[in-house]
């Protein structure tokens, strides 16, 4: 049998000479994403704003989307977002924040049961106040920076600074991007979304892990090798897991789009997403700023000065 | 690489099976699962028979998630409230008129007793209630009060962080028992109710049809009161207007001093009403309920008896002759259901402090059905595609990761049923992803292997080389992973947590069966087959 292979054998890409494009574009691309995080902004849940959310189902065959819009409109409760989704007539309404606090928010559903009770089935109802909403916003942002910082520390322990500046850079790097892919898709960012965020952090991490280890190994081995050849090196001789394993986790994703839901599909397009980018940074950024930050092996600083001895030993293998 | 020791080889095998049997449970009926855990003999502990189905979170099941907040305030204003009516008993008891009165403060009372004898007196007595008896437990250690005198006799009592903190917890811990009463009653299947933080409850309760029922028997105080309608003057600072349940009644007056509390009652039952057929509530006092009742009555015939829920009026009959039974009924032109509601609330007695509703989160049972059917689909086909992929380009080797692939989902299931963690939609997500990434360690080994074989080793040095040198890779990159998933599970609720869990599990256990077994599965081919090239 003939078996499938991505990446040939003998595969041998000069990737380094390509961060004076990759770098800038990066940068370009960071620019639009924060310029879009700022001039369009995200598309907050009330997850995060506080409000209420009501998905329904018509009970009467084919949802009318304008009617229900103006019933809507006509409930007095603010601006109110009216959605018609999947094929079988589900609506969702999404009510901003009312006044009054905490027991402000519970007349909104009485409202729209009495409204729209007849005819459809109420699916979801989410109500969140004003306190708990501040909240989720805090630990939304506090477990990304959390394991930012955490990995950093791992990533400092296992390998050597230089290394874990690398990692930090290229996940900063695509929390930027994932950020400005929100921002410019509109995709209502919620809890489930800092979920994905995570994700594709930890994925990031993963795929960058495994190219650092890769140099941290060839650097033991090869102490003369130019720095920007051995990156070159280590990422041709990864390339062909990167790749496989990006591959296999964006069949699991696409399957989730296709047929996960409406909840999933939004988390699963973020994270196709993170996968994308999360394997051009941990190529294109994290290797390459290696480079500029004059990544070494523990304990060369002491054998550099009996770097003849090392060079026979090295020219042996 | 070739050796392994049969106990090993039992060890790990010992683990798939185990992973089998434990994720089965989820695939049978209920009646069976019952059956199962019956049949558990006496000596064993009743989890080694595997009966445990995994838990559904409320988002797959549907249900209603309710978060509930309790009025700080308003603890601490009854807090203040007993604290003043307790000086105010040691004042009289020792006979000491004041001039200026008791100063109440947001968190405290003050007293200013200008003479001096009468304040050595009076201070040991207060102390007393600075230091309570509840000292076996209290708050930590810290006093719940302060004393605190000055030089021109003015006496403060205040209450302490530590003091407020205390009383809140209690109430939280009464209202918890007083929510699940109340609950149970409605007939629910497995509530959860829980204490979250400091001052909130969590209430989760599956599968209900109508929330609003739910939310109106948590968000009611249920504070009933017996009192008489004020009669000629109701600007007396005894008397205070309170307004009616019944839509478009004015308010009425009503006389400040209660005559019966719901705290006396000790049974509340749903009728109806013999002569009008109208819905009624029947309740029954204790003795010293029947007693106060029966006295108030029997002086008062002729006069309105007003029945007070949460500071409004459900109705105000007038008392026709005595009622010394300790036996009566609450009319209201209520609806069956508002009888039913109020006889539940009145037998479960009332919330020592009222509850806010902060956050509410319901799922229909037919989303959590669609949920579920997708997130099967999904599943299936992710998995089909990854096994397909890695077949085609890892041929036979492909097909030891596809194994372990299953094995590794088999374990994810059977640590859920076990452990009772719930499975959420974004856990099936978690699952999912999982299954594009477990096959990441195989790839590493595979490819190293491939590497280390084009570098001219023999087959047998390459697979070893493969897999140890592929390992530190395989820790480091799971550990970044774990990481991430692991503050996301400190950090995230309900759903979201459930997808943090599916993770977690799916990392542990990617390294048992991506790395052990397909190691045992190769080695076990290469004695038998002794190839001499590699299969990919």
């Amino acid at each position: 049998m003939k078996l499938l292979r991505i990446i040939p054998d003998d595969t041998s890409f000069g990737f380094m000479a390509f961060r004076r494009l990759s770098f800038p574009f990066s940068a370009l691309i960071s620019l639009i994403s924060v310029g879009a995080f700022f001039a369009i902004g995200l598309n907050f849940g009330i997850d995060f704003t506080g409000g209420t959310l009501i998905e329904m189902k018509t009970l009467t065959g084919k949802a009318d989307i304008a009617s229900v819009r103006t019933a809507a409109a006509e409930l007095d409760l603010g601006d109110v977002e009216v959605q018609e989704f999947g094929n079988q007539g589900e609506v969702s309404l999404r009510f901003g924040l009312q006044p009054g606090g905490e027991k402000g928010q519970q007349a909104v559903v009485e409202r729209v049961r009495a409204t729209f009770g007849k005819d459809y089935e109420f699916r979801r109802v989410e109500v969140v106040g004003p306190r708990v909403s501040g909240e989720l916003v805090q630990s939304g942002i506090l477990g990304v920076v959390l394991s930012i910082i955490a990995v950093l520390i791992y990533l400092w322990f296992r390998f050597e600074w230089q290394f874990a500046v690398g990692a930090v850079i290229a996940t900063l790097h695509d929390l930027v991007l994932t950020m400005g892919f929100f921002a410019i898709t509109q995709i209502e960012f919620n809890m489930t979304s800092i979920a994905a965020i995570l994700t594709i952090v930890g994925y990031s991490l993963n795929d960058t892990v495994v190219v650092f280890d890769r140099i941290r190994e060839l650097l033991r081995k090869y102490k003369k090798m130019p720095i920007a050849e051995l990156l070159d090196l280590s990422i041709n001789s990864t390339l062909s897991r990167t790749v496989m394993t990006s591959v296999t986790t964006s069949l699991a994703l696409l399957a989730l789009v296709l047929f996960g839901g409406s909840v999933i599909k939004s988390f699963s397009w973020a994270m196709i997403f993170g996968v994308v980018i999360g394997t051009y940074s941990s190529i294109f950024i994290a290797a390459p700023v290696l480079i500029y930050l004059g990544a070494r092996v523990s304990g060369d600083t002491q054998e550099a000065s009996t770097e003849s001895a090392d060079a026979s030993q090295s020219t042996a293998r | 690489m070739l050796r392994y020791s049969r106990a090993k080889i039992a060890a790990v095998l010992f683990l798939a099976v185990a992973g089998f049997v434990y994720s089965a449970p989820s695939l049978m009926s209920p009646e069976t699962r019952t059956a199962l855990r019956e049949s558990t003999p006496g000596f064993l502990p009743s989890w080694l028979m595997p009966h445990q189905a995994i838990v559904l979170g409320l988002d797959l099941q549907g249900g209603s998630h309710v978060l509930l907040e309790v009025d700080s305030a308003a603890v601490l204003k009854t807090q203040v409230a007993t604290l003043r009516d307790d000086m105010r008993r040691i004042l009289r008891d020792e006979k000491i008129a004041l001039a200026g009165g008791l100063a109440v403060l947001p968190r405290g009372v003050s007293v200013r007793i200008t003479d001096e004898a009468e304040r050595k007196r009076v201070v040991p007595k207060f102390r007393e209630l600075v230091t309570p008896t509840s000292s076996i437990m209290g708050g930590g250690g810290q006093p719940a009060m302060t004393l605190v005198e000055d030089q021109d006799g003015l006496v403060t009592l205040s209450i302490t962080d530590a003091g407020v903190t205390e009383k809140i917890r209690k109430a939280i811990d009464q209202a918890i028992e007083v929510l699940r009463r109340r609950i149970d009653a409605l007939g629910t299947t497995e509530p959860n109710i829980q204490r979250q933080g400091v001052d909130r409850i969590l209430v989760q309760v599956p599968g209900l049809q109508d929330p609003k029922r739910l939310k109106d028997i948590l968000g009611t105080t249920a504070q009933l009161e017996f009192r008489m309608v004020a009669e000629g003057n109701s600007s007396s600072p005894d008397v205070e207007m309170l307004p009616q349940t019944e839509a478009n009644q004015p308010p009425l007056p009503i006389e400040k001093r209660v005559i019966v509390q719901g705290e006396d009652l000790i049974d509340a039952q749903p009728g109806f009403d013999q002569r009008t057929s109208e819905p009624i509530v029947n309740f029954k006092f204790n003795i010293r309920g029947a007693q106060r009742f029966g006295t108030a009555t029997s002086e008062s015939v002729g006069r309105a008896l007003a029945i007070v829920l949460d500071k409004k009026v459900i109705s105000a009959p007038r008392i026709q002759t005595a009622i010394t039974g300790g036996q009566g009924q609450i009319s209201g032109r209520f609806t069956v259901e508002a009888a039913n509601n109020l006889a539940i609330l009145l037998r479960a007695g009332a919330l020592p402090a009222p509850l806010t509703i902060v956050e509410e989160r319901t799922v229909g049972p037919g989303l959590g059905q669609d949920s579920i059917n997708a997130g099967k689909i999904a599943a299936y086909v992710a998995a089909f595609l990854v096994v397909g992929f890695m077949f085609v380009t890892y041929g036979l080797f492909g097909l030891f990761a596809n194994i372990a692939l299953i094995i590794h989902v088999v374990l994810i299931f059977a640590m859920m049923s076990l452990i009772g963690t719930t499975l959420t939609l974004p856990g099936i997500a978690g699952i999912v992803l999982t299954i594009g990434t477990a096959v990441d360690s195989n790839v590493l080994i595979y490819e190293r292997i491939r590497e280390e074989a084009r570098q001219g080793r023999s087959m047998i040095a390459s697979l070893d080389a493969g897999f140890t040198r592929a390992f530190a890779t395989i820790v480091d990159s799971n550990v970044t992973m774990f990481i991430a998933a692991a503050i996301l599970f400190f950090l995230g609720s309900g759903p979201v947590r459930g997808f943090a869990v599916t993770m977690v599990f799916g990392i542990v256990t990617t390294v048992v069966t991506a790395v052990t077994m397909t190691r045992m599965m190769i080695a076990l081919w290469y004695t038998r087959a002794r190839p001499q090239k590699l299969p990919f």
